[in-house]
């Protein structure tokens, strides 16, 4: 493990170069098909694409700053159950590579069908502006400046979504295979990192030039890292003193109007049936007038309050911050704030973090004789 | 239909000078806890009447958001109890139970409900007197708290 290689760029153009990578993936005899994000003809981003045929490799733009979808979701689809279909190559940022794990420990797919192949991420702007930004719909030129930047500042008027400007975990270093970007001159070269013995056996299979690790991607990671969790500390306190009661959390809940599409956007929000959707829910009449005579008056729809505090009881301790739900909603409300912060939390308590090792348990599928004994007043 | 009116139905705002009785929304494990609540109830031990008793299986099965709902839908505290570490029926719902409890306790007071509202005890089910000084204590810490202020909230 630890191995570097190098991923040559030819023509001042990367992207060119990861589709080249990927053909070569799909030329090994092993791997069935690539999953990887594809440019949108309509140019508003990329949707992940599953590749059989190194000619539709053509629109595979692995580096374009659009996450319309956590691709970790489709991943499960290709990888459940036995492996009789082989081994799909995946192309994830690394809070898909997380998920996924997570996704995994909860049985709905197998790190066992799939090559996880992370990329360094400088972040992705939001499904509303991801088609702003002209390096998400083919433009090599703006995704160099992009790639260059870091992901920092203003493209065509608009910033990266705020959960990534507040990532901890731009590295994927959970995945089979690393991509690497940070300190690297994209018209030049990339590097490619070895995490895990199968990712080695790539590497080697692969054939790719040897690199060494000249401290310049740690350097850049390290600056990044520095801002991002500036950030991070600074939208905590933000977002903690906006719902610091019950009037505030749902004053900031307000505009919510129960769709749900947090839920489904949401990666590691894996039930079938979520529990809001089912009968519980579906009150019956005399039951609003009874709750609306007590309280004099309730708000419509009823259990907005009630649905995001079971979310983040039920799923907080698997999130890994991809922002989804905050890209889903039609209102604006701040989701991804709410459930950062309180995700932060709750996996800290529990000495977890979503997506850090397949082998960790999640924390409410175990627990240990003696522990938390504060609980029942020492008695445990 | 039946109401389970938790709230007092003609007055929200407390009466002046009255003192407060909370709502209390007990969890309690069918094998302890509840057995227990009954040997005190029939040794005739004299219990605050502010608990209702919601009889589980065990409090294993108690998801994060019964108490979410109780304590949204205007319940001043929420106490589980069930058997003593070793003792569940079901082997270990009482763990995963104090999982769940952390777990809350980690989300909840961060809205600003007080950590006090929620406890979690385990009482075996020769403990009659064990259940009834549970629920005098609590009843007391809760009076003593007021009342939670969900009640009023107009938006839910």
């Amino acid at each position: 493990m630890g191995s570097i290689a190098r991923i040559e760029v030819t023509n001042g153009n990367p992207v060119a170069a990861l589709q080249g990578f990927c053909a070569r993936l799909l030329a090994d005899g092993e791997i069935s098909a690539v999953l990887a994000p594809r440019l949108l003809p309509a140019g508003g981003g990329t949707m992940p694409a599953l590749v059989a045929d190194p000619e539709q490799l053509r629109d595979v733009a692995p580096l374009a700053p659009s996450f319309r979808l956590n691709a970790a979701r489709m991943l499960t689809r290709l990888t459940r159950g036995a492996d009789d279909g082989g081994l799909v190559a995946a192309l994830l940022r690394p809070c898909e590579v997380r998920a996924f794990i997570e996704l995994c420990k909860l049985n709905q797919g197998s790190l066992e069908n799939a090559l996880l192949i992370s990329l360094d991420c400088p972040g992705a702007f939001t499904n509303a502006d991801s088609g702003r930004f002209a390096g998400n719909r083919g433009d090599t030129a703006s995704l160099l400046g992009f790639l260059r930047a870091g992901g920092r500042g203003s493209f065509d008027g608009v910033e990266v979504a705020r959960a990534c400007r507040t990532c901890e975990h731009p590295t994927g270093a959970e995945a089979d295979l690393t991509i690497g970007l940070f300190g690297q001159d994209p018209e030049k070269g990339l590097l490619l990192m070895a995490n895990t013995p199968r990712g080695e056996g790539f590497m080697t299979r692969l054939d790719l030039p040897e690199a060494t690790d000249d401290g310049s991607r740690d350097k850049a990671l390290e600056e990044l890292l520095a801002e991002r969790r500036a950030a991070q500390e600074q939208m905590f306190a933000e977002t903690t003193a906006a719902t610091s009661d019950m009037t505030r959390l749902s004053q900031f809940l307000s505009a919510c109007v129960n769709c749900y599409n947090c839920r489904a956007a949401c990666p590691v929000c894996y039930c079938k049936e979520c529990v809001f959707l089912t009968d519980v829910f579906d009150h019956k009449p005399w039951q609003y007038l009874s709750w609306a005579r007590q309280r004099g008056a309730i708000k419509m729809p009823t259990d907005t309050v009630f649905f995001h505090l079971t979310r983040l009881a039920h799923m907080s301790t698997a999130c890994v911050g991809c922002g989804q739900c905050s890209n889903a909603c039609p209102n604006d409300v701040p989701v991804m704030e709410l459930f950062k912060t309180i995700a932060a939390s709750t996996q800290k308590a529990f000495e977890y973090e979503a997506g850090r090792d397949p082998g960790e348990a999640p924390p409410l599928s175990v627990f240990r004789e003696h522990e938390f004994a504060e609980l029942t007043g020492g008695v445990d | 239909m039946e109401e389970l009116n938790i709230a007092p139905q003609t007055q929200s705002e407390p009466v002046p000078g009255a003192a407060f009785e909370p709502a209390i929304v007990a969890f309690v494990c069918n094998w302890c806890t509840y057995t227990a609540a009954d040997l005190a109830g029939t040794s005739r031990m004299v219990q605050s009447p502010n608990v209702r008793l919601v009889r589980m299986m065990c409090t294993g099965m108690v998801d994060p958001k019964y108490i979410i709902k109780a304590l949204l839908g205007g319940a001043d505290a929420v106490l589980i109890s069930g058997c003593h570490p070793g003792d569940c029926h079901y082997i270990n719902g009482n763990y995963k139970a104090r999982r769940r409890v952390k777990l809350l306790m980690e989300i909840l007071p961060r809205f600003g409900i007080d950590g006090r509202r929620i406890k979690l005890t385990w009482v075996g089910a020769s403990e009659g007197n064990e259940f009834a000084a549970t629920v005098n204590r609590f009843a007391a810490e809760i009076k003593e708290l007021g009342p939670i202020d969900t009640r009023r909230l107009p938006l839910l």
